[in-house]
């Protein structure tokens, strides 16, 4: 079962479409540049973000590195406390899980914490097929839940939706799900709030079983942490009397210390706030104090094939504070559901594709999902190197190499589709390696300027739709410089040990290859 | 001091006029210059859209091609910032697949002496006066890689600022991306040409006559969007600015 929703095209497609919808842009925009500008402030009051950000990145590394260890603890440590630990190798699997521990209670139904890996297992759905209902509380996803839409967005699932839809959502929706909207609900943001208070009120008195995600897991203690915003996290973790939570083996820090790093780094980067307005923690269970069963599932889902990449595992740092896809221009233009998965923006386009090994065509097309601006490493607060890991995926996707794949080492293929793209890129790295080469083509390409058409037929169409092509000079740099200097200044690279062709005619390298051979 | 100028290809095949202002601007300030004919491509094509293995001929001829050079000044912020981030990675990499040392070594030898041309102006000939004349309304658009990866701050604008007859007009989102980025302009050409048109646009709104920076490939994204809307602002490279005098304006 992969990660991304089954259908979905590759990501130029849906952006493509996406770019055209006028109304997703402006929310999108308003949205986006709010938060922005207030992250930035916020980050800007603390002297000590960069050494912040650099211990968030190593006490992940570090953590990730001993992962063994610390799981290991971690179920030693809930177990003592109370709790019962399950492990989940993939989605499904985690599924079958909580279908299981929530039709034992005999509930047929649960309030959900928001959860990004809940989402990521698809588990709503799961528990739909056996009967279970499952309540989104979280005033975003209910707006998500109620519009039967998707989430396009870590921290703001429905930033794609403005007030006065979210109204029509509610009067239309609710009432199919509990407690209706009141009569005459307006836009404003207090009423809108306020409907959805009653209507949740309801669910929380009512639920028997709560689900949640976790933010971190604490190996000491085997202590869980939930981050929120709403106080709707902390009725689902103590009014219910079983607690089913959901969590990556990603998630987990050593100590209680640690979070005092994250717990600075998180509500900073993600709300821009000093300090978000709840924090729960719980350790197993407490007699005659919030729920009497609790149970953790910790799931893989391809987080161990993940780590299992020298560079592509430090995507598994990330602690979702959505900064990276406030200041992404490109998710700004195309949207959360273009990225096709539970993780949009740049986090989603290095994340999606490992999770899922590469298995799908959109998986293929997320590492090219980016101009490589940086603008999300510069505001990472675990510093992930999000262009590194993209033009990495990139290779994989085109070149193929060696991967984990399910535990096992595989030599990966390049995906269909490149066979050209691969060709031309050979070519030009021949011609490059080949001065008097490129000089001719150089020279050719000046003879024929005056042929070049202003809109250029197949693949030059997606320059020339938008943009008009540069003038080809009349004569090459390299061409004036010999016309005007001599070749005295070209002083040939020969004190080392590469020889190369250096235009004049004196060719004498080691280990040509033709333009269509591997170079390697 | 033994200065040689990487042109990269772009400029050598499309903005010959660029190359030409760099020699121009650094004769002028007493820098004698070379140009080594063996040089071509720093490889960033190739490399950003996945093919590692077919740069590294090109990360081999840049290193011997500048072998006897203590600076190699690049009119170019990404292809700079792939010489100085992507080779070292390249070298490791080579190394990790079992392929020797040799490509690490070539890009140890070649990222020292790398600069930028502000980079080389501003920290290695200590001025940002470079006595340059050019009377009209510019606005600065920070490219991605020199302002991130290279991280050349204020040192485009420093220079810009002791430009004579120079209006400088404030750009708005400035250090947003153009939404060139090599292959993702025509891989993704509906969400590229959607951030370009925003950049134009601030680009128009700015009222420069002119729009400058220190990469030509983000010029012809952005000089391709506007000539094509109709726009009279005129892209022009950061080196030309500063070519240009009184006596011969550029
Ligand atoms: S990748 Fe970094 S910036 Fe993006 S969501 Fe994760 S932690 Fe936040």
């Amino acid at each position: 079962m992969s990660v991304t929703y089954l259908g979905m095209p590759p990501f130029p497609e849906a952006a493509a479409a996406a770019t055209g919808d006028e109304r997703l842009r402006g929310n999108l925009r308003h949205a986006t540049r709010t938060i922005r500008d207030k992250r930035a402030a916020a980050v800007a009051e603390l002297a000590d973000w960069s050494a912040l950000r650099a211990a968030g990145a190593q006490i992940k590394d570090r953590t990730l590195r001993h992962l063994d260890h610390y799981l290991e603890q971690l179920e030693a440590a809930v177990t003592a406390a109370g709790g019962t630990v399950h492990w989940a190798t993939d989605a499904q699997e985690a599924g079958e899980i909580v279908t299981r521990l929530v039709r034992a209670t005999g509930e047929r139904e649960v309030v959900k914490v928001k959860s990004m890996v809940t989402q990521e297992i698809g588990l709503n759905e799961a528990l739909e097929q056996a009967g279970i209902s499952a309540y989104e509380t979280d005033l975003a996803e209910l707006i998500v839940q109620l519009g039967e839409d998707r989430p396009s967005h870590i921290l703001v699932p429905a930033i794609h939706r403005n007030r006065s839809e979210i109204r029509e959502i509610f009067r239309e929706r609710m009432g199919h799900w509990g407690r209706p909207a009141p009569d005459g609900l307006t836009d404003r943001p207090g009423d809108l709030a306020e409907a959805a208070r009653l209507h949740l009120r309801e669910k929380f008195l009512r639920a028997k079983v709560g689900v949640s995600g976790a933010n971190f897991l604490v190996a000491e203690t085997g202590t869980l942490v939930v981050v929120e915003s709403e106080g709707n996290g902390r009725m689902c973790l103590t009014l219910p009397e079983t607690l089913i939570s959901v969590a990556g083996i990603e998630k987990v820090v050593p100590t209680w210390q640690d979070l005092e790093v994250f717990l600075q780094l998180l509500p900073r980067s993600s709300t821009a706030e000093r300090m978000n307005p709840y924090t729960s923690t719980w350790t197993g269970v407490t007699p005659g104090d919030g729920p009497a069963a609790f149970h953790l599932v910790l799931l893989d889902n391809g987080r161990t094939d993940t780590l299992a990449d020298q560079v592509g595992r430090q995507a598994l740092r990330c602690i979702r504070c959505s900064a990276c896809l406030n200041v992404c221009p490109v998710y700004e233009r195309a949207g959360g559901h273009a990225y096709g998965s539970p993780y949009p923006g740049p986090i989603g386009a290095i994340l999606t594709p490992q999770l899922d090994s590469m298995e799908t065509g959109l998986d293929a097309s997320l590492p090219y999902a980016s101009s490589l601006c940086g603008a999300c490493y510069e505001v990472c607060p675990v510093a992930i190197d999000i262009p590194e890991v993209l033009v990495h995926l990139r290779e994989r996707v085109v070149q193929g190499g060696t991967a984990t794949v399910r535990g096992e080492r595989t030599t990966v293929r390049p995906a269909r589709g490149h066979a050209a793209e691969r060709a031309a890129m050979r070519a030009a790295s021949w011609t490059f390696d080949h001065p008097r080469a490129l000089r001719a083509g150089e020279r050719m390409a000046a003879r024929a300027r005056r042929l070049v058409p202003r809109r250029l037929p197949g693949p030059g169409r997606a320059w020339t739709d938008t943009r008009e092509v540069p003038q080809v000079p009349a004569e090459s740099f390299r061409d004036w410089w010999r016309r005007t200097r001599g070749t005295a200044g070209g002083a040939p690279g020969s004190t080392t040990a590469h020889t190369v062709d250096d235009g004049t005619g004196a060719v004498g390298s080691t280990g040509r290859t033709g333009p269509l051979e591997d170079p390697r | 001091m033994r200065v040689a100028l990487f042109v990269t290809c772009v400029n050598d095949a499309l903005y010959p006029r660029t190359g030409q202002a760099v020699v121009t601007l650094l004769e002028r300030l007493g820098v004698r210059v070379d140009f080594p004919e063996a040089q071509s491509c720093c490889g960033q094509p190739q490399f950003n859209t996945g093919y590692r293995h077919a740069t590294e001929p090109l990360v081999h001829r840049y290193a011997s091609a500048f072998a006897d050079y203590d600076h190699i000044v690049v009119p170019s912020g990404s292809c700079a910032a792939m010489v100085r981030e992507n080779y070292p990675r390249i070298g490791a990499r080579a190394a990790a697949e079992g392929r020797g040392g040799r490509l690490a070594a070539a890009a140890d030898r070649a990222v020292p002496r790398t600069y930028e041309l502000t980079e080389f102006l501003v920290d290695v000939l200590g001025v940002t006066d470079v006595g340059a004349y050019y009377p009209h309304t510019v606005t600065y658009h920070p490219t991605c890689h020199g302002l991130r990866v290279l991280g050349l701050g204020r040192r485009p604008r420093a220079l810009l600022e002791e430009v004579k007859g120079l209006e400088l007009r404030e750009l708005a989102s400035a250090e947003e991306c153009c939404g060139f980025g090599g292959t993702f302009a025509v891989k993704n050409p509906a969400v590229s040409s959607a951030m370009g048109a925003d950049k134009a646009h601030h680009i128009r709104s700015s009222g420069a006559a002119s729009v400058c920076t220190v990469d030509n490939s983000c010029l012809m994204h952005i000089g391709g969007l506007l000539s094509r809307a109709g726009s009279r602002v005129r892209p022009v490279h950061l080196a030309e600015i500063l070519a240009s005098t009184e006596e011969s304006p550029w």
